[in-house]
C-alpha cells in the first residue's frame, strides 16, 4: 500500500488516489468552517485560534472576497488557500472582462473545483490541501448561493455545510437544527453550529454575513458576543422551561 | 503561433499547472508572419487590397418591440458581380443575428466560430450568453487579429434578458454599442432614409418597412448593392424573417410608371 501513495498520478489497486485522501486529512486538522444559507442572507463562521500578543489580528482574515458579490472561508493548508484565492480572483475579473458580466457564484465554485482538480492529475504536483466554502449572491437572479469543494476537486451546492475539525458534529447538528431563516436568524444558526466545538467567546469566532445590497460585512468582536450570549441565554431559558413541567403533574 | 481553432476542436488534454498567473486564459492566436523586407508597407497593401470590398448595405435598429435587421444580398469583386443572393444576415442562435459586411469569408467564419462559443457558454452555465457578452467575444478575437488582414464589419443583433441589444462590431478591433447602425458602402444612402424615418414607437410592420425602403435607396443609389433585401426582426422569442424581396420589384412597387401622356401622335409620313 505504501508503494501507492508517492506519486499523484497513481491509483492504488482497489481505486483510491492516496494522495488525494491525505489532503483530505489535512482539511480535517484544519480549523472548524461552517456555512449557512438564509432566505436572504449567507453567513460564514470560522474558528479562530487565539491570536498572539504581538501578532496584528487583522492581517489574519479567514473569510475573503473574491469579488464584490462573493466570498469564500476555507479549511487546511493556508499558503495553499493563498495562491487558490488570487487564481479565483484574477477569473472573477477576466470573466467581468470578456463578457462585461460578473460572475455566478455556480462558476467560479467550478472553476475553483477545476483547479483543485487540475493537480490530481498531472505529474509532480500534490493536490491543494484545502476545502472551501464559496458563498454569494448570482448577479440577476439575486439568490444566495453556499457551494462547497474538496481537494478531489467536486463541489456541490448546500444548504448548510461545515468543513475542517469536527465538521461531522457541526454538520450533525445542522442537519438536526437547520430551518429556513433569515437575517439575524442565519447569523445566530451559524454561531450556534460553531459553539458545538469551538469554546464560546467573540475571540474565537469571526463571522461574516454576506447581503445582496451590502456585500460581505465582517462582524466584530463586540457584535459576535452579544450574539454569543443572546444564544447563552436562549439556551438557559430553554433548560429552565423543560425543569418547569414536571412540577406541575 | 497557430491560428485560433479552439472553437472547433474537442476538449484537448490538460496543460500543465502553474503555467501563467492567469490560468485558463488562453494565449492570443496569430497567423504566420509573412517573408517580406518592408512589413508595414505589405500590410497596408493587404488592408487597401480588402477595402473596397466591403461593398453591400446592411443596417439594424433598435425599437420599441425589438430590432429590425435588414441587408441587401450582392456580393461584388471589384467591377464584377459575383453573385445577387448572398446571405448576409446570419443566424448565430434562434435570438441572436449577425450581418456580414466586408470579406464574406472572415464573417461567415468568425459568425459560425461566435455561434459554437455561445453554444459552449449556455452548455456551462445554464443561461443563454447576454449580447453584449456575445459581441465583446467576437470583438476580442477580432481584436487579437488586428493589422493581419481581416476585413469584417458586423452588427450583432438580439434579445436577452435585459431586452433589445444591438452591437457594432469591426476588424479593427472596435465594439460600439447604439441604438442604429447601418455599414458598407451603401450605408449612406441608407442612414439618410433610416434617420429620416426612424421613431421609436414604429410598430413592427413599420419598422419592416423602413428597414426595407431604406437598403432598397442604398442598392438604386450603390453600384455594390443590390439583388434582394432581406428584413429580419428579433423579438422576445428570437428572431423572424420578414421579406425577401428583389429590389428590381421594389423599385417598381414604389415608383410603378405611369404610362406619359402622349401630345401628339405620330402620324405616318404620307408620301411628300
Amino acid at each position: 500500500m505504501a508503494r501507492y501513495d508517492r506519486a499523484i498520478t497513481v491509483f492504488s489497486p482497489d481505486g483510491h488516489l492516496f494522495q488525494v485522501e491525505y489532503a483530505l486529512e489535512a482539511v480535517r486538522k484544519g480549523n472548524a468552517a461552517v456555512g449557512v444559507r438564509g432566505t436572504d442572507n449567507v453567513v460564514l463562521g470560522v474558528e479562530k485560534k487565539s491570536t498572539a500578543k504581538l501578532q496584528d489580528s487583522r492581517s489574519v482574515r479567514k473569510i475573503v472576497n473574491l469579488d464584490n458579490h462573493i466570498a469564500l472561508a476555507c479549511a487546511g493548508l493556508k499558503a495553499d488557500a493563498r495562491v487558490l484565492i488570487n487564481r479565483a480572483r484574477v477569473e472573477c475579473q477576466s470573466h467581468r472582462l470578456t463578457v462585461e458580466d460578473p460572475v455566478t457564484v455556480e462558476y467560479i465554485t467550478r472553476y475553483i473545483a477545476g483547479l483543485q482538480q487540475k493537480y490530481t492529475q498531472s505529474g509532480g504536483v500534490r493536490p491543494f490541501g484545502l476545502s472551501t466554502l464559496i458563498v454569494g449572491f448570482d448577479p440577476y437572479t439575486g439568490t444566495p448561493s453556499l457551494y462547497q469543494t474538496d481537494p478531489s476537486g467536486t463541489f456541490s451546492a448546500w444548504k448548510a455545510n461545515a468543513t475542517g475539525r469536527n465538521s461531522n458534529s457541526i454538520r450533525e447538528f445542522l442537519e438536526k437544527n437547520y430551518k429556513e431563516v433569515s437575517g439575524h436568524e442565519t447569523i445566530k444558526l451559524a454561531i450556534r453550529a460553531l459553539l458545538e466545538v469551538v469554546e464560546s467567546g467573540g475571540k474565537n469566532i469571526e463571522v461574516a454575513v454576506m447581503t445582496k445590497e451590502e456585500g460581505l460585512r465582517q462582524l466584530e468582536e463586540a457584535e459576535i458576543d452579544a450574539i454569543v450570549a443572546e444564544i447563552e441565554a436562549e439556551k438557559a431559558a430553554a433548560e429552565a422551561a423543560k425543569k418547569a413541567p414536571p412540577k406541575e403533574t | 503561433m497557430k491560428l485560433d481553432t479552439s472553437g472547433l476542436e474537442s476538449f484537448s488534454t490538460l496543460t500543465a499547472p502553474g503555467d501563467d498567473v492567469a490560468g485558463e486564459f488562453s494565449a492570443p492566436p496569430s497567423f504566420q508572419l509573412p517573408n517580406s523586407n518592408d512589413f508595414d508597407g505589405f500590410v497596408k497593401e493587404a488592408i487597401q487590397m480588402v477595402k473596397p470590398a466591403k461593398g453591400t448595405t446592411t443596417l439594424a435598429f433598435i425599437f420599441k418591440h425589438g430590432v429590425i435587421v435588414a441587408a441587401d444580398s450582392r456580393a461584388s469583386m471589384g467591377g464584377y458581380i459575383s453573385s445577387q443572393s448572398v446571405k448576409k444576415i446570419i443566424e448565430i442562435n434562434p435570438y441572436m443575428l449577425g450581418t456580414m459586411a466586408g470579406g464574406a469569408a472572415d464573417c461567415q467564419f468568425w459568425h459560425r466560430n461566435l455561434g459554437i462559443k455561445c453554444r459552449l457558454h449556455e452548455l456551462a452555465n445554464k443561461r443563454r450568453i447576454s449580447v453584449t457578452g456575445a459581441s465583446k467575444l467576437l470583438a476580442n478575437i477580432l481584436y487579437s487579429y488586428r493589422g493581419m488582414g481581416l476585413s469584417v464589419g458586423t452588427m450583432i443583433a438580439g434579445w436577452d434578458e435585459t431586452g433589445p441589444g444591438l452591437y457594432y462590431v469591426d476588424s479593427e478591433g472596435g465594439r460600439l454599442k447604439g441604438n442604429r447602425f447601418s455599414v458598407g458602402s451603401g450605408s449612406p444612402y441608407a442612414y439618410g432614409v433610416l434617420d429620416s424615418g426612424y421613431r421609436y414607437d414604429l410598430s413592427v410592420e413599420e419598422a419592416v418597412e423602413l428597414g426595407r425602403r431604406a437598403i432598397y435607396h442604398a442598392t438604386f443609389r450603390d453600384g455594390a448593392s443590390g439583388g434582394v433585401v432581406s428584413v429580419y426582426h428579433v423579438g422576445p422569442e428570437g428572431w423572424k424573417k420578414w421579406t425577401g424581396d428583389d429590389v428590381g420589384d421594389l423599385h417598381y412597387q414604389y415608383y410603378p410608371v405611369v404610362p406619359s401622356t402622349v401630345e401628339q401622335e405620330m402620324a405616318e409620313a404620307t408620301g411628300a
